[in-house]
């Protein structure tokens, strides 16, 4: 073959790194024995992540070992790829300084209508922190903590998270059991994709969802 | 670099599967655009010309024979236009706007070409009522449906082929109910033209639209026909060329070239589309966990493949083709400047995540066997690559 044209890359205005990470993404990939797993986007919305986190006690948790698989564009690839690649061996208070926006720069920028796969990449991480926060004890499942979880699920439709989609009516924690007012139809499509998210969301924790819809 | 194929195929040049999108031009017809545009470039004037402008105006006249010939209408029931949108809106908008008829009904399907759409959509908020029609799983609309939504209807708008999954609509049966009920039955067949038969008398069409480059005939020019007796009120203002319809200078080089195109498209070349199309159909669906929108057989378009592949999500499909030379298509919501999935796959009952990883394959007339076989088979592997990555690849696989 002559033609390795690039031309959608030009159209999308995806940048030779964002192309690089793309075709050749670092760390990608499962962890058999992660400490903490984080799934943040959903199936419906085209737009997927998973996280695979090992943690070194000894060294203030930093991140020995992180490794993501990807259900979306390239530029959910793209992203992931970097964010993991930039958070490897820091700890956990470092990796938080770590931004979409620093994401986005060091790719060498993403197009306006693709930055959102910088925002889930790094709400991935977020969400697998305070999972393993959880899990260690240092941080309490209450209501602040369920809606930074939820920040992760998004509403297929608008493409953005539930509770800014307003989906999201109440999410009340009574010890382990957190019970989630929705506003969706009980049987519709919508339904069947929160359901199938909130519950990988929370995987992994020591809680009893229960969902309830609307209608 | 150009999206360039070479004839012979072989997979030298780039791999072309988007004819659905727009061809490329044919030799022959660039050679006689090419007499027009030098030579010949003269216009039609009206009744007293001579020399350039007879010759022009010939040319045209000739052009419009054999448009009308090859989907049995009379000459003098064809207009030219600028394409598909420009046929539609005139179609359409000089239905409505016609004191000619009187329903406040439009009728159409819910799979049209977001042209038709948002023409209606648009004429809702202008005293007009719409009634979007369901398709089954395959994209057929219904034609009993049709019959009870008609009513006080003024016109019907159905396409003959899908643009995504090429779906072939039963137009004589749409044509039967709306000629009974004295109902405008407005055509796209901007798709099928050319490649499948088209008779505006059998299948009793009032308003046809058709478009040139998706023909390998020159861009920005088609053609509607109105038939013998359909009163449109014309959407723009001018002289009375095209019947008043479509004033303005005649794109002579255009029109000349729209009908070579046509004269070059033959039955031949849609039988061997037609025999091309179910091998690719068949080397796809060998990639498991894949699925074909759209039927099968007579009932699909002669030139279209579309196919949705699990656990992997099309834009990132299209991007690790482009790279390996292959250029296709997809309705995913990502690939979308809006990021809203394909209309046509939700309105088939498809799943989101069959949206969103729907790609379309389009063949053109000179698309060789070694061209799709190269495509398969590179297809398979970035699906693979891609669904190696997947979380949603690997649960399934854990659980099998």
């Amino acid at each position: 073959m002559t033609a390795t044209s690039e031309t959608l890359a030009k159209r999308f205005g995806y940048s030779e790194k964002v192309m690089d990470h793309f075709k050749n993404p670092r760390n990608i990939g499962i962890i058999e024995d992660a400490d903490i797993t984080s799934k943040v986007g959903s199936v419906a919305c085209g737009d997927l992540i998973k996280l695979y986190l090992k943690f070194d006690p000894d060294k203030n948790d930093q991140i020995k070992d992180i490794k993501f698989e990807s259900y979306g564009c390239a530029a959910n690839i793209a992203t992931s790829s970097m964010m993991t690649e930039m958070v490897k061996g820091k700890t956990i208070d470092e990796a938080r300084k770590v931004t979409f926006k620093d994401i986005s720069e060091t790719l060498g920028g993403l197009p306006r209508i693709k930055l959102h796969c910088a925002v889930l990449s790094r709400q991935g991480l977020e969400t697998a922190f305070l999972k393993y926060e959880a899990k260690k004890g240092r941080v309490k499942i209450d209501e602040s903590f369920v809606n930074k979880i939820l920040r992760g699920v998004l509403d297929p439709v608008q493409g953005v998270d539930i509770i800014s989609a307003k989906i999201l009516e109440s999410a009340v924690v009574e010890g382990k059991k957190i019970t989630f007012g929705l506003n969706a139809k009980a049987d519709s499509e919508l339904a069947k994709s929160l359901t199938e998210d909130i519950r990988d969301a929370f995987e992994g924790l020591d809680v009893d969802l229960d969902l309830k819809f609307k209608g | 670099m150009s999206h360039w194929i070479d004839p012979e195929g072989e997979g030298r040049g780039l791999v072309y599967l988007d004819n659905a999108e727009t061809t490329r031009l044919d030799p022959a017809v660039l050679d006689l655009i090419e007499e027009f545009m030098v030579d010949k470039y003269g216009v039609p004037a009206g009744e007293f010309g001579y020399g350039l402008e007879e010759e022009a105006g010939e040319a045209i006249e000739r052009a419009r024979e054999t448009i009308a010939r090859r989907i049995n209408a009379s000459p003098d029931e064809v207009i030219f236009t600028s394409g598909g949108t420009e046929s539609n809106n005139i179609a359409i908008l000089g239905a409505a706007r016609s004191s000619y008829y009187k329903g406040k009904r439009l009728v159409t399907s819910k799979i049209e070409h977001r042209s038709i759409l948002r023409i209606i959509d648009k004429l809702t908020t202008q005293g007009f009522e719409e009634t979007l029609l369901d398709v089954d799983r395959e994209g057929f609309v219904n034609p009993p449906d049709l019959k009870t939504s008609l009513g006080d209807a003024r016109l019907v708008s159905v396409q003959h082929a899908n643009q995504e999954i090429g779906t072939l609509q039963d137009i004589a049966a749409i044509g039967d109910i709306a000629r009974d009920s004295g109902i405008l039955f407005h055509c796209d067949a901007v798709q099928s033209f050319a490649k499948e038969k088209i008779d505006v008398q059998a299948m009793k069409i009032d308003l046809l639209s058709i478009s040139s480059h998706l023909i390998h005939g020159p861009k920005g020019v088609g053609a509607l026909y109105v038939g013998d007796g359909v009163k449109l009120e014309p959407i723009m203002e001018g002289d009375d060329r095209e019947r008043g319809l479509r004033p303005g200078t005649p794109n002579v080089v255009g029109i000349v070239g729209f009908a070579k195109a046509v004269e070059l498209m033959t039955n031949g070349d849609s039988a061997r589309m037609r025999g091309l199309r179910d091998k690719l159909i068949e080397s796809l669906l060998a990639i498991p966990d894949s699925r074909l929108n759209g039927p099968r057989g007579e009932r699909r378009l002669c030139n279209n493949v579309n196919v949705s592949f699990r656990y992997v999500e099309g834009e990132a499909i299209l991007m690790h083709l482009d790279l390996k030379g292959l250029v296709v298509n997809t309705g995913s919501a990502c690939y979308s400047q809006k990021l809203e999935p394909s209309h046509v796959i939700r309105a088939i009952g498809g799943t989101l995540e069959e949206s969103h990883s729907s790609t379309r394959f389009s063949l053109s007339k000179w698309t060789t066997k070694y061209e799709l076989a190269y495509a398969a088979e590179t297809v398979k592997q970035v699906v693979e690559k891609l669904r190696a990555q997947s979380p949603l690849a690997r649960k399934v696989s854990q659980r099998r």
